[in-house]
């Protein structure tokens, strides 16, 4: 085989030789290493994502017979999902420690849902596609599932399983019908095949793949287990459910539907906006009167999705440059918000989740207070900072190619969506102070929370380097 | 003569009953592993129905894909049935409700 090709994949290669010698190490020294392995696992990572700088990594072009491109658009997403995932295994010893101790197993669990994240946004034939979408799911079962004496951490496992295979099911239905009728699995051929229109079998197949997407990426209609699962989960789990795999699976939707369904484009397009307007609204309506901190972020990870789908609406390069711009702020701005829920402990050191234990902490804790303020402002979209810019870059997108309307709603509902957002900054400030959270010496986690906050304050300096990045990215799908 | 209608709609009812045994089942959790895997299988006859219509060995290779990672999907949901049961003590359908809202 060539080594160039191999030299393509190198992301891929280190991660997987490094989750199953890490999963030798944690066999034979078991939990007492924990630690060693989270290190050199998050080390993996970092190297994983410096290959990413190396040419043949982002030089596009099929490899593997077709089954695989390593293009810049790949190079971007893996990117975000390589960062999202360091930190989530990095804020994760300390929370675990309150819950007998941390398992080896965690880090490497997610240097596997890694790989499968990897080969997602690579895939370009729709047989990659489903083995790394499953490498990913099953790692997320066992994830959710992690604390397994709790009772709300079983359930999370059992519902995100039951749900998430049957959204493999529907997916794979969809794609026996689109290989059946297009007569190929490659999404070029598939783009070839649905040129002169699409027939009723074509039309099913294209029907059933974005649902089982949607599920994926937990966009309306298809999001009834996130609130369950994000809640019952350990939160550094939640955390990387709602960072890394939303940016693989939007990513995966946004190839297939640029690259395999791009010349059936009017039929999704319609589908698309119902799932964007619908996660929007019910992301922004639903998560009002949530009491619990986790549930609301589910809710929030819901709106946020269906923002960045308006991005993918048009169909055209700048709105998948949004997209994939809106999916680097979100993902800064969600890791920033659960690195502050992790700080919600009481004076036992047992995680709290209320939103009502949040009251006055502006008092007790300042500096985590502003901090929560940043991301929740962001979040809201409130101008100064980064998390308006992603919504301002989809809205101009959909609003060039004309769908005025669709801009329009979105933007009225972010502002029922900002209702809940500023509803904790309220509980924050001007509440009268609850029994304060336990006073935490933890400099990874503040390290990360500052970082975070750096970049929603300050994240328009970056402005030319993610611009020219996510263009880059687009342009390799077109 | 049987041809590949029949065996897309065999697929298409195996399909059906999968998803619905998902749905209205209210009883036990392995009935709905059991519709999973109804599921998938429906998806591997559609598979080898159209690979051996077009004359084409990749929608076989899938079939075998499809196979493999079914495995591990069972595998993986039996051993979460465990923990839950151990946690909970019931594996009926309507007892999963701890978190509402």
């Amino acid at each position: 085989m060539d080594t160039a090709v191999l030299v393509s994949v190198l992301p891929e290669i280190l991660l997987t030789v490094a989750g199953l010698v890490l999963m030798m190490v944690a066999a034979y020294a078991g939990d007492a290493a924990a630690r060693i392995v989270s290190w050199l696992s998050v080390a993996s990572l970092a190297l994983a994502g410096a290959t990413l700088a190396c040419p043949a990594v982002h030089a596009g072009g099929p490899i593997f017979d077709g089954l695989y491109s390593a293009d810049a658009f790949s190079a971007f997403a893996k990117a975000l999902i390589f960062a999202a995932a360091a930190a989530c295994i990095l804020v994760a010893p300390r929370f675990f420690d309150g819950e007998g101790g941390l398992r080896a197993e965690y880090p490497i669990l997610i240097l596997f849902a890694c790989v499968g994240m990897s080969m997602m946004v690579s895939a370009i034939d729709f047989l990659t596609l489903y083995v790394g979408l499953e490498l990913n799911s099953l790692a997320a079962y066992v994830l959710a599932s992690f604390m397994r004496k709790d009772v709300r951490s079983a359930e999370a496992g059992l519902k995100y399983f039951v749900l998430g295979a049957l959204a493999s099911g529907i997916l794979l239905y969809g794609m026996s019908l689109l290989y059946g009728f297009a007569g190929t699995t490659q999404f070029a051929g598939v783009a070839v095949a649905l040129k002169d229109g699409l027939g009723a079998g074509e039309l099913f197949g294209l029907v059933f793949i974005l649902s089982g997407l949607a599920f994926k990426i937990s966009a309306v209609p298809f999001h009834m287990w996130t609130p369950d699962v994000y809640e019952g989960a350990p939160t550094p789990v939640t955390a990387f459910f709602a960072s890394a795999p939303k940016v693989a699976a939007l990513g995966l939707t946004t190839r297939v539907a640029i690259v395999a369904l791009g010349t059936a484009g009017h039929s999704w397009q319609q589908i698309i906006i119902f799932m964007a307007l619908a996660s929007i609204l019910l992301g922004a309506v639903a998560a009002i009167n949530q009491p619990n901190i986790k549930r609301l972020l589910a809710y929030s990870s819901i709106n946020n999705i269906g923002f960045a789908l308006i991005g993918l609406a048009p169909g055209t390069a700048e709105g998948v440059a949004a997209v994939l711009s809106y999916l680097a702020i979100y993902v800064v701005m969600t890791i920033g918000s659960f690195v502050c829920v992790l700080q919600m402990r009481d004076k036992d050191g047992k995680p709290v989740e209320s939103i009502a234990s949040l009251a006055g902490l502006s008092q007790t804790r300042p500096g985590l207070a502003a901090a929560f303020a940043i991301f929740m402002f962001s979040l809201a979209g409130i101008p100064p900072l980064f998390g308006f810019w992603a919504k301002f870059l989809v809205f101009d997108a959909a609003v060039a190619e004309g769908m005025t309307g669709l801009a329009a709603i979105g933007i009225a509902s972010s502002v029922i969506g900002a209702f809940y957002y500023l509803r904790i900054v309220k509980t924050i400030y001007f509440d009268a102070p609850a029994e304060g959270f336990a006073e935490a010496r933890s400099p990874i986690d503040y390290g990360i929370m500052t970082l975070c906050a750096a970049v929603i304050v300050l994240g328009y300096l970056l402005n030319p380097l993610l611009g020219s990045a996510s263009a880059a990215a687009a342009a390799s799908l077109f | 003569m049987i041809g590949l209608a029949h065996y897309l709609v065999v697929g298409a009812i195996l399909f059906a009953l999968g998803v619905l045994g998902i749905i209205i089942n209210r009883k036990n959790v392995i009935i709905i592993l059991m519709s999973i895997e109804l599921i998938l299988l429906a998806v591997n006859i559609n598979l080898v129905a159209f690979s051996a219509y077009l004359g084409d060995l990749v929608g076989q290779v899938f079939a075998m894909f499809v196979l493999t990672v079914a495995a591990g999907e069972a595998a993986i949901g039996l051993a979460i049935l465990v923990i839950y049961f151990r946690a909970r003590g019931t594996i009926a359908v309507d007892d999963v409700n701890r978190m509402k809202g």
